[in-house]
C-alpha cells in the first residue's frame, strides 16, 4: 500500500470515529430535546398553603388509599408506592414553606434511558409513563433517577413501579391533572411547558423581591416538565441543587458509544494476535 | 478408518441410546461419601435458601430482604452479581493468555478456570432472576418486542447471556470427551478460538458495563467512589480479581481434587501460581496509578480526613497496595503460602470496592442505611453452595484437571470413572 493510501485510510477511520462520537440528540422515546409543545406543571411554592388537597385528589384519581389527614408533614416525607405526591414542610430562612413533590417528568429521563425493556417511556406530549407488560422489575430506574421518583411495591408478589403519571388518562381527554384541578390556592398551573416558563418569568419580573430569580426545572438535569418557583433558595425546600444542567442519559452515552467500537475492533485484533503468536503444530490443540 | 467401516461396527440406535442413558444414570450417582460435614452444612443452607425463595416469590421481595425505596439494589446485586462477575474474570484473562498469546504454561488450568467462570455466570448472574420483581417479563429484552438499547443494563444482560454461550462452547470439548463423542468433540474444538475471541470482547464490555451501570447514580455515590472512570476501574480490577480467584480456587482444588489432577498440572502448579501472582502485582500497580489519577483529577483530597476517607484508604492501601506488594515479593521468592495470603487479601479488597460502589457508599447521606437481612445472606450462601456442588460433580467426572483423561474414548472414560470413584472412596 502506498503511503498516500495509508493516510487516506487513516483519515477515513478518524472521520468515522468522529461521526460515531458526535453526541446524538433525543429520539426513540427516551428523551426529548427542544420539543416545544410538551405539557407540564408550574408549582409556585409561595402560594402553597400546605392543605394537601392535591394528595387527596391524587389518591382518588389513581385509586390509592386515602391519605391520613392528621399526619405530621415534615421535610422528609416522600412519595411511595401508595402515594404518588407528597407535601413536605421545610423550615427556611423565611419561615415554614410547604412544597408538593412528585415525579418531575424530566425531558431526558434517567429512568427511561436506564430501562432495558422500554417499560419507562417518555411520552412525546410530556409525561413519563410506566408500562406493566414490559417491566421486569429490575429497579434500575430507581437507581438512576436523580429525584428518586419511581417507587417499587416490595410487599407484592406481582409488584409494580409506581409514580405520578401526570394523570395522563385525564389529560388526554382534555382535563387537567387531578392535583392541579383541586388546588384551592392556584399554586399549581398546568399547561405547555414553554407557556409555563413564560408565566414563571412574568411572576418573577412582576414581583422581583418575592422570588428567587431562578426557575427550578428549567435546566436542572437537562430540564423537567414540572417547574418550581420559590421565595427561598431551592436547597432549603428540599430540591437538590447539585444535579447539574446535563440530561442524565448523557452520562452513559460515551460508554455506549464505545460499545460498537470495541465490538468491531477488538475481535480482529485478537485474531491477529493469536495468528501471530501461534507456533507450528499448535493447530487442533484447542479445548 | 473409513466411514463404511464405522457404519458397519456401529451398534443400533436403540442400543446406543440405552448405553447412553445407563452411562448418564451411573454418572449421576454421587462419588464418595454422602454424609460429609461439607455436604451437611451446604445442604442445610440450600434447603433453607429454597424455603426462603418460596416465601420471596409468594409474598414479594420485601418479605425476606431489607431492600427499600432508597436502596433498590442490595446484597444480591452488589455481591452476587457485581462482585461475583468480577471474580469470574479469570476465565477471559486466562483464555487470552492461552489461546491468544499461546502461553502453554497456563494450559493445564484453562479448563478448570473456564468451568469456574461458566458456573459463576450461571449461578451469580442467574441470581439476578431472584432479584427481579417481575421475572416473567425477563424475555422482553431478548425476544425483541422492546429493546431498550439506550440502557447499559440492556447491554450487560445481553452480554451475560452471550458470554455464557461462549464459555459453554469453550468448555464443551471436555463434555464431548466425557461422553466419548469424538466427532462432536472435533467440531466443538474447532469453535474454541472463535468463542474465546468473542468471549474476551464481551468480557471487556460487560466487566466495564457493570461499572457503567452506576454512571447515572452520580449524585448518590460518595465522591470518593464515584467517577466517570468507574467502567475503566471495574475492567482493570476484574483482571486481578479474576486471577486472584484462580489462585484461591486453584489452591483449594489442588488439595481437594488432587486425585483428578494430571501430571502436567501437578508439576506446573507452583510455577503457574507464581506467574499469576506476578501478573496480579503488575495489574494492581496499574490500577493504583489509575486510582491516583482519579483522586487528583476529582480533587478528592478534602474527603480524606473524614470517616469515609479512612474507609477509602483501608480499601486501597490495605487491600490493594499491600497485597500488590505481597504478590510482587512472593512471586520473586516463589513463596506459595504468601501468594495465597495476597490472593485472599485481594479478594477482600474487591468485595469492599464493589460493595462500596453498590451498597456501602451508595446513598451515604441516607438517614436509614441498608443492611442485608440474614435471609438475604443465606440465599447468597445457598447460591454459592449450589455452584460448588455442580462444580464438584463436573470435576469428579469430566476431564477438567487432567486432559489425558479425556483423549481415550468411551471405554477409557469409563475406566477413569471407576478409578476416581475408588480413589474418592
Amino acid at each position: 500500500m502506498k503511503r498516500r493510501e495509508v493516510v487516506k485510510v487513516l483519515c477515513a477511520a478518524g472521520a468515522t470515529a468522529a461521526i460515531a462520537s458526535r453526541p446524538a440528540q433525543a429520539e426513540d422515546g427516551t428523551a426529548l430535546v427542544g420539543a416545544r409543545d410538551t405539557v407540564g406543571v408550574l408549582v409556585d411554592t409561595t402560594r402553597c398553603l400546605g392543605c394537601r388537597m392535591c394528595e387527596f385528589a391524587c389518591a382518588e384519581a389513581n385509586g390509592l388509599p386515602t391519605p391520613d389527614i392528621n399526619e405530621e408533614i415534615g421535610p422528609d416525607r416522600t412519595t411511595g408506592p401508595e402515594r404518588f405526591t407528597a407535601v413536605q414542610r421545610h423550615e427556611t430562612e423565611a419561615g415554614p414553606v410547604t412544597v408538593k413533590r412528585q415525579c418531575m417528568h424530566c425531558l431526558q429521563p434517567a429512568c427511561a434511558a436506564a430501562c432495558l425493556t422500554k417499560a419507562m417511556l417518555k411520552n412525546p406530549e410530556g409525561p413519563v409513563v410506566w408500562r406493566s407488560n414490559k417491566c421486569m422489575g429490575c429497579r434500575y430506574c430507581m437507581l438512576s433517577c436523580p429525584f428518586d421518583a419511581p417507587k417499587f411495591e416490595y410487599d407484592s408478589a406481582v409488584p409494580r413501579i409506581q409514580k405520578c403519571q401526570l394523570c395522563w388518562s385525564r389529560v388526554s381527554e382534555g382535563e387537567q391533572p387531578a392535583c392541579v384541578a383541586n388546588c384551592p390556592a392556584a399554586a399549581l398551573t398546568f399547561g405547555r411547558r414553554e407557556d409555563l416558563l413564560d408565566e414563571a418569568r412574568a411572576r418573577i419580573y412582576g414581583a422581583p423581591d418575592a422570588y428567587v430569580h431562578h426557575i427550578y426545572g428549567e435546566h436542572e438535569a437537562g430540564g423537567t416538565s414540572w417547574l418550581y418557583l420559590s421565595a427561598v433558595p431551592f436547597d432549603q425546600i428540599g430540591l437538590r441543587t447539585d444535579l447539574g444542567m446535563t440530561g442524565f442519559p448523557t452520562y452513559t452515552k460515551e460508554f455506549l458509544y464505545a460499545v460498537p467500537l470495541v465490538l468491531t475492533l477488538v475481535p480482529p485484533f485478537l485474531l491477529g494476535l493469536s495468528r501471530a503468536t501461534r507456533r507450528h503444530g499448535d493447530e487442533g490443540r484447542e479445548g | 478408518m473409513t466411514g463404511a467401516v464405522i457404519a458397519a461396527e456401529r451398534p443400533s440406535l436403540r442400543e446406543e441410546t440405552k448405553r447412553f442413558v445407563r452411562f448418564i444414570l451411573s454418572e449421576l450417582r454421587p462419588k464418595g461419601p454422602v454424609l460429609t460435614p461439607f455436604n451437611l452444612i451446604t445442604g442445610v443452607i440450600m434447603l433453607t435458601g429454597a424455603v426462603l425463595l418460596v416465601i420471596r416469590f409468594a409474598f414479594g421481595l420485601g418479605s425476606i430482604t431489607n431492600l427499600s425505596q432508597d436502596y433498590p439494589w442490595g446484597l444480591w446485586i452488589g455481591f452476587d452479581v457485581v462482585t461475583g462477575v468480577a471474580f469470574a474474570g479469570g476465565a477471559y484473562v486466562l483464555t487470552f493468555m492461552v489461546y491468544i498469546l499461546h502461553i502453554e504454561k497456563y494450559h493445564p488450568i484453562i479448563r478448570v478456570t473456564v468451568l469456574n467462570g461458566f458456573l459463576a455466570y450461571v449461578f451469580y448472574a442467574g441470581a439476578l432472576l431472584l432479584d427481579l420483581g417481575r421475572p416473567w417479563n425477563v424475555v422482553n429484552p431478548i425476544i425483541g418486542n422492546s429493546f431498550g438499547v439506550s440502557s447499559v443494563l440492556f447491554l450487560v444482560a445481553w452480554h451475560f447471556m452471550l458470554y455464557m454461550i461462549a464459555e459453554f462452547l469453550e468448555f464443551s470439548p471436555a463434555i464431548a470427551e466425557w461422553l466419548g463423542w469424538r466427532r462432536v468433540r472435533k467440531v466443538l474444538a474447532g469453535l474454541t478460538l472463535g468463542a474465546v475471541i468473542f468471549g474476551i470482547t464481551l468480557s471487556i464490555l460487560h466487566q466495564s458495563g457493570l461499572g457503567a451501570l452506576y454512571l447515572m447514580a452520580r449524585d448518590k455515590i460518595h465522591p470518593l467512589w464515584y467517577s466517570e472512570f468507574i467502567p475503566l476501574l471495574f475492567l482493570v480490577s476484574s483482571i486481578f480479581a479474576g486471577l486472584s480467584m484462580v489462585i484461591f480456587e486453584g489452591s483449594i482444588t489442588h488439595t481437594v481434587f488432587r486425585h483428578r489432577a494430571g501430571a502436567a498440572l501437578r508439576m506446573g502448579h507452583a510455577g503457574i501460581m507464581t506467574g499469576l501472582a506476578r501478573i496480579c502485582a503488575t495489574v494492581m500497580f496499574v490500577y493504583l496509578a489509575l486510582q491516583l489519577l482519579v483522586f487528583v483529577h476529582q480533587q478528592r483530597g478534602a474527603y480524606l480526613t473524614t470517616g469515609w476517607g479512612a474507609w477509602y484508604l483501608l480499601e486501597l492501601v490495605g487491600f490493594v497496595a499491600i497485597p500488590a506488594v505481597l504478590f510482587a515479593m512472593a512471586s520473586q521468592q516463589g513463596r506459595q503460602g504468601l501468594i495465597k495470603v495476597a490472593a485472599v487479601l485481594t479478594l477482600v479488597g474487591i468485595v469492599l470496592n464493589r460493595l462500596n460502589v453498590s451498597v456501602i457508599a451508595f446513598k451515604w447521606y441516607a438517614p436509614v442505611r441498608y443492611v442485608p437481612t440474614w435471609m438475604e445472606i443465606v440465599v447468597t450462601l445457598a447460591v454459592i453452595s449450589a455452584e460448588l456442588w455442580v462444580f464438584r460433580w463436573v470435576v469428579q467426572r469430566m476431564p477438567v484437571l487432567d486432559f489425558a483423561l479425556g483423549h481415550g474414548g468411551p471405554q477409557r472414560v469409563a475406566e477413569v470413572g471407576t478409578v476416581s470413584a475408588r480413589s474418592v472412596a
